[in-house]
């Protein structure tokens, strides 16, 4: 799998130095995105899902800093590079779409322009056919009289249309890699099962990978092939998608899981994982979920455990599944 | 059904809101028309539906949040859309509502005691050691530790919050609460303990909730009852049991089926999709508003408006609806 990786990233940490301390907001975590495959990463607030992202993107404002780890975008080392380079990399090789696309559109510009300055900057082209590309690059993601939408307004188009505008404003200069956080999140359900369907087959078409950033376990049953889940900025468990929900090993997982009320089964009360997500400037000494975890033993209050090898493409952080192979060395 | 009593009926529940246009040709959002519902004692009825459907809006008009622009409202047999402010008063602490985003809901230069104490100040409970009991006594019941008696809510997480929102409400002994999204801003993990304590709570007072909620899942784990809104309109009204496993409505079914699962085994390629975004408030399609969307819209859906059949326990709107061989 590492062979054909479009992206690698290996052991990154992203801490935040802030006056009451320094946060480990990622604290080594290593993922890697297959050629035209959609990776998820899921967890809930706080647990470094975004901030991941956003290190890729070179995205990390002051206090927050890459303090270690590589990210590799096709075998070139991403990590350290100058704003001016970085710029050229950024919506061109790999771009991002975020959760609420009202406040990532400009208000006071049409949307095709919008779109149409990202070929501008990026590809050697006139405006004439950036243009072009644009209205075809509207139809593609399904939006309706594309001509009369050039010239709309963001406040002027549904939040549906306006996240169909940032997937193809994200997608036009075709990335090796798309970044989603929680393009879903702020969507109804039926324009949500839309939005999903399309960048599926965005992804196909153009053998763009995705990394889908989401808290929604549903979403991620229903696109990814691999998954990370993460809590207080370290992966606890990693597996292909099927294999994840299937042989769920990791306590929070199991937890994250049992918690959602379904839609096939009647139940009176819901499985809760007790406490709160631990305060990152105070994590426990030993496991990060330690706190919350039912069957913890003493030695999880001590000791921090890797990242075992538990199957096949299968990882857990949990001491429970120890074993000889690791997948991360820490 | 048929034994139980009514706390809540509104008949031909009208709400719209002015938004300009000229003196001739006013234009206005119609959030709510012409509504029929019913709110038996001791249940939980879900209102579920998209953005913009109106039900938030309903949820507001029943208890007088907002002011209804026609219909009638009876509260225990009460009509109170028509009473004077201070009649209704007396009715007002019957019926409370916990709001969606408990980082706006809580006033952030109160302290939990105030929050918690400020419904009941109101409504005449003045002896400070009774109130200090009674809020000690609430923060209790929803699980917030009584030694955070005198913090801020910024010192809370969002889930804490959120119960505190919950303890407010439940001050004064209230017959029904509205919970507006009480836990679409929670995480997963808090959701599950905000939707037990509001289970537990139900049980202990004899509660009845106007649960709004988008989360379809959600809604069949605390729903004893489901009426789906589409634009200011009631598509479906039935037992949760029934209404999941048949829906009637076109609609109910493709929310249904739109509900992203949580297990990859339930992947389809061919699931059917709903086209096409929400028709605009302002101008909503005639006939049957759900027509535009609709794949087996036939012609006198587009003309006539569907009045309700009932089938069984269930009442639906629409003039062919699916499943009806039940």
């Amino acid at each position: 799998m590492s062979e054909s990786a479009v992206l690698n990233i290996r052991n990154l940490k992203s801490h935040f130095f802030t006056a009451k301390g320094e946060i480990p907001a990622v604290d080594g975590v290593s993922i890697q995105v297959p050629a035209g495959k959609i990776i998820g990463i899921v967890g809930e607030s706080g647990c470094g899902k975004s901030m991941t992202a956003m290190s890729v993107m070179g995205l990390l404002r002051h206090p927050g800093k890459v303090v270690d780890g590589t990210i590799l975008l096709a075998d070139r080392d991403i990590t350290h590079l100058k704003p001016k380079e970085l710029a050229k990399v950024r919506g061109n090789e790999i771009s991002m779409i975020f959760q609420e696309p009202m406040t990532s559109l400009n208000p006071v510009y049409p949307v095709g322009r919008q779109v149409q300055e990202a070929i501008l900057l990026h590809q050697n082209v006139g405006k004439e056919e950036a243009k072009r590309r644009v209205i075809e690059m509207f139809r593609e993601v399904g939006i309706p009289e594309p001509e009369k939408r050039y010239r709309s307004y963001p406040h002027q188009l549904s939040g549906g249309l306006r996240q169909r505008v940032m997937i193809g404003m994200a997608m036009v200069c075709k990335p090796k890699v798309l970044i989603a956080d929680e393009p879903t999140t702020a969507l109804d359900v039926t324009i949500e099962a839309q939005i999903l369907r399309l960048m599926k087959r965005l992804c196909e078409e153009q053998g763009t990978s995705i990394i889908l950033i989401t808290h929604n376990m549903g979403v991620v049953a229903e696109i990814c092939d691999y998954v990370y889940v993460m809590y207080a900025g370290k992966v606890m468990e990693q597996a292909e998608t099927f294999d994840l929900f299937e042989n769920t090993r990791h306590p929070y997982t199991q937890g994250l899981l049992k918690s959602i009320p379904r839609l096939d089964e009647k139940a009176d009360r819901l499985y809760t994982i007790e406490g709160v997500v631990p305060n990152l400037l105070h994590l426990p000494k030993g496991c990060n979920f330690c706190t919350r975890c039912e069957p913890a033993k003493e030695r999880c209050y001590q000791e921090k455990p890797c990242l075992y090898e538990t199957g096949s493409g299968h990882g857990t952080r949990c001491f429970q599944y120890e074993s000889e192979v690791r997948i991360d060395g820490q | 059904m048929g034994n139980k009593n009514v706390l809540v009926e509104a008949k031909h529940l009208v709400k719209e809101f002015p938004i300009g246009g000229s003196k001739k040709n006013p234009q206005v959002v119609h959030a709510v028309s012409d509504v029929n519902l019913t709110i038996y004692e001791g249940e939980t009825l879900a209102l579920v539906g998209e953005s913009g459907c109106g039900k938030s809006t309903l949820g507001r008009v029943l208890i007088r949040l907002l002011a209804a622009t026609s219909g009638e409202i009876y509260f225990e047999g009460e009509e109170i859309a028509g009473l004077k402010e201070s009649e209704f008063a007396a009715r007002r602490r019957q019926m409370q509502i916990i709001f969606q985003d408990p980082y706006a809901s809580l006033n952030p230069r109160m302290s939990v005691k105030e929050i918690i104490a400020e419904p009941l100040i109101t409504y005449g409970l003045k002896d400070k050691t009774q109130l200090e009991a009674k809020v000690k006594e609430l923060m209790r019941k929803v699980g917030i530790p009584e030694e955070f008696y005198n913090r801020y809510p910024h010192q809370f997480s969002g889930g804490q919050r959120q119960r505190i929102g919950i303890a407010r409400a439940i001050a004064l002994n209230p017959k029904l609460i509205i919970c507006d999204e009480p836990v679409s801003a929670l995480d997963v993990s808090i959701q599950s303990q905000v939707l037990n304590l509001l289970k537990d709570l139900q049980e202990e007072f004899k509660l009845t909730y106007l649960f709004i909620s988008h989360d379809l899942s959600v809604v069949k784990f605390i729903a004893d009852r489901v009426c789906v809104m589409f634009l200011g309109n009631i598509c479906e009204i039935g037992d949760t049991e029934s209404l999941y496993e048949k829906p009637l409505h076109p609609y109910t079914r493709f929310l249904l089926h739109a509900i992203p699962k949580a297990d990859p085994k339930l992947r389809s390629e061919e699931k059917e999709l709903l086209s096409g975004e929400i028709p605009s408030p302002v101008n909503p399609p005639s006939g049957c508003r759900f027509h535009t969307r609709c794949p087996y819209v036939q012609e006198v859906c587009m003309t006539v408006k569907p009045g309700g059949i009932m089938v069984g326990e269930r009442q639906v709107f629409c003039h062919f609806p699916l499943n009806m061989e039940i």
